[in-house]
């Protein structure tokens, strides 16, 4: 059996440097995360150390150029990166993800150039860890809303309020902050560990992404010098295009989870049998599984040519937004699906399908809910905005 | 010091293979193609080795068509300085070491997989070594720089032996050079984009084999599970249904 089905040869659509990195990602994959992951997740911890491997392989902000020590690969090479890393775990990925499109990226895109030379490298090396706080306790899908805002000192800025849900904030030697200036704009901030009166502490017992650190960022009177602001964001599209950029690569990653769901669902119901027969041979998981690839192949299909398109940069948010919800519903339904396939053994970490659910019902909230996604693609068709 | 790693383009092992032609011709279509585990290992030890001072340069050589560059550029990708292709179908060992005896004559040390995981010809490193009279090592595990010389660990029945023996070496390598094959870098395949990939037309020679034919092994039969409780039932279907007994 293939190890990553294919059914339409998008194979072919790839080049040859996209193949080599595909192989890479996924031997590294193969090495460093699939034999941990399941303790890591069972322990909820965080495997910290994979952060210097990612940084090794080139993981963290691929499509950053060189000069900035990324590798200055396209949008399809991203993709594919965050399929394979998100094949071995959603967690995994979600440090990359944020790492590179919620860190580099708005350093890269609003920073000055003293900002990008002083921290972009690093972050690639993982050397630095980077987090992103945008969530707060009262304003999650309306951010807009946020009252975390800084006010202006002359020599500084004071930062104050608190951010909540926010992707390896434990471990962050750097966050990107989103907090509202004395006229009220939303600015990004640089804010390092270590500044007095700024604490991260972990949000324990998740159910979701157990192998992936989360915690708040509690802003105390905090001093940010003004060298930290991020010259060129104003208003929520700072952070949006941020979560563009994340969400894109969300959209190729979970085709990830999927396909190793789907694949271990499709093995195991022709080797369990059941009333003298392999359970594949009755109709009702034939269905199952038919469906299962369907909906894989719509998904890699949809990713493929939002890449081609955000490579021209012409993907507009709405289209993202759009791949998003389909692409992770898909993955999340794969998952239940697959995992009654397994029967009582679906539901053991002896396979990785009960990881890959749990995991999804964090990505299907996070970087924007089903929901919302779905009033952005409502919105786009009809020009009424039915959230607000 | 220069270092020449040939690279043979291989079929994944994982691929299932099939013949054409009434069995005189491997069915490529489909086929995902891969460097040769044993190149791959010994690139990655040459890479090792440059990594610690004392290399200038890493070559890889292939003899093969256009298709084979996509390996080639994986070989880049994992660290050599520049890669050359002999432009011909490589169907026998001997034709593929005169070939690459026209490109190794300049480097101080050639590594040669043991055997390539398509036709296990295990031929090209020792006939290359004999084309161009240099020394030649047989089953090595393990490569070291010393001051002139090259320090070699050998398998051999049963244990290792240790050698020391001066250059131009072919080294013909087994597993063990390397604990595990490079895995190329982001960085590493963005570079190899700009290195240089270079074409040679091929020299005059034979072929002196020729194929004839292949077969594919029998399929295996289902094998038969047999409770732990019933061993006597072993006995009885090796007597009767095996009749080895
Ligand atoms: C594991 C994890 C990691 C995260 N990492 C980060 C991070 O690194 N940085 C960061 O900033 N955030 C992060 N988040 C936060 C995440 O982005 C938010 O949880 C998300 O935006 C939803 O916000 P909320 O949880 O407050 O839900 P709410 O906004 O309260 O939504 C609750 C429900 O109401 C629905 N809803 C809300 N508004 C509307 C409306 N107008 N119309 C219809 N339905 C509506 C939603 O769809 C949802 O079903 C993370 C979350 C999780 C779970």
């Amino acid at each position: 059996m293939k190890l990553f089905p294919d059914y339409f040869i998008i194979d072919d659509l790839l080049s040859n440097e996209q193949k080599i990195i595909r192989e890479s990602i996924r031997e590294w994959v193969n090495r460093s995360v699939i034999p941990i992951i399941d303790k890591a997740a069972q322990d909820h911890v965080f495997p910290k150390h994979l952060i210097r491997e990612m940084g090794e392989i080139g993981a963290f902000g691929p499509y950053i150029p060189e000069k900035y020590g990324g590798a200055g690969l396209d949008q399809i090479s991203y993709g594919i990166i965050m399929t394979e890393l998100e094949r071995g775990d959603s967690g995994i990925r979600s440090a990359a993800s944020v790492q590179s499109s919620l860190v580099m990226y708005p350093i890269y895109t609003f920073g000055s150039e003293d900002q990008k030379m002083k921290y972009l490298p690093r972050l690639a090396s993982g050397e630095l860890i980077g987090c992103f706080g945008l969530t707060e306790p009262n304003h999650g899908s309306d951010p807009g809303g946020m009252l975390t805002h800084i006010e202006d000192k002359g020599d500084y800025f004071l930062l104050n309020g608190s951010k909540m849900w926010i992707t390896n904030s434990p471990v962050a030697d750097i966050a990107i902050v989103w907090a509202k200036d004395d006229n009220n704009v939303v600015r990004g901030l640089i804010v390092e560990k270590g500044m007095k009166g700024f604490t991260a502490p972990e949000t324990l017992k998740k159910w979701s992404l157990r192998a992936s650190i989360t915690g708040e960022l509690v802003f105390d009177n905090v001093e940010v010098p003004k060298e930290n602001i991020l010259p060129n964001a104003q208003g929520l599209k700072g952070p949006l295009k941020c979560l563009n950029s994340a969400r894109y690569g969300i959209s190729w990653g979970v085709i990830g989870a999927a396909v190793d769901c789907y694949n271990t669902a499709l093995k195991y119901s022709l080797e369990r049998k059941q009333f003298g027969k392999p359970i594949a041979s009755f109709q009702l998981q034939q269905k199952k599984l038919a469906e299962m690839i369907t909906e894989i192949t719509k998904a890699q299909l949809m990713a493929w040519r939002l890449g081609t398109l955000k490579n021209d940069d012409k993907a507009t948010p709405s289209q993202i937004s759009m791949a998003k919800r389909n692409n992770v519903d898909m993955a999340l339904n794969i998952a239940r699906q697959s995992r009654q396939i397994l029967g009582a053994m679906g539901i053991t970490g002896d396979f990785p399908i009960m990881r890959h659910m749990m995991n999804l019902e964090s990505v299907i909230t996070y970087e924007g809910t089903h929901d919302i996604h779905l009033l952005i693609t409502g919105l786009d068709i009809t020009g009424i905005a039915a959230f607000e | 010091m220069k270092i020449l790693v040939l690279i043979s383009n291989v079929p994944d092992t994982t691929t299932k293979i099939r013949f054409t032609g009434d069995n005189t011709a491997f069915d490529d279509s489909g086929v995902q193609w891969i460097i040769n585990p044993w190149d791959e290992l010994a690139l990655t030890r040459a890479v090792e080795l440059k990594e610690a001072g004392g290399v200038d340069k890493i070559t890889v050589a292939n003899v093969g068509e256009k298709s084979t560059e996509a390996t080639l550029r994986k070989a880049l990708a994992v660290g050599a300085d520049d890669a050359i292709r002999i432009d011909t179908t490589a169907n026998d060992a001997f034709y593929v070491a005169a070939q690459l005896a026209e490109v190794a004559k300049d480097y101080d040390l050639i590594l040669a997989g043991i055997e390539a995981s398509d036709y296990n010809g295990n031929a090209v490193g020792g006939m290359l070594a004999e084309m161009l009279d240099f020394n030649s090592v047989s089953a090595v595990s393990g490569i070291e720089l010393e001051e002139s010389n090259f320090k070699i660990t050998r398998e051999v029945d049963g244990g290792s032996q240790v050698i020391s023996i001066g250059g131009p070496l072919v080294a013909i390598v087994q597993k063990g050079i390397a604990k595990e094959p490079r895995i190329p870098a982001m960085r590493g395949i963005m570079m190899a984009r700009k290195k240089p990939l270079s074409t040679k037309e091929p020299v005059e020679g034979v072929n002196k084999t020729q194929m004839i034919s292949f077969e594919l092994p029998p399929p295996k039969t289902a094998c038969k599970l047999i409770d732990e409780e019933n061993a006597n039932e072993v006995i009885t279907l090796l007597h009767e249904e095996a009749k080895v007994l």
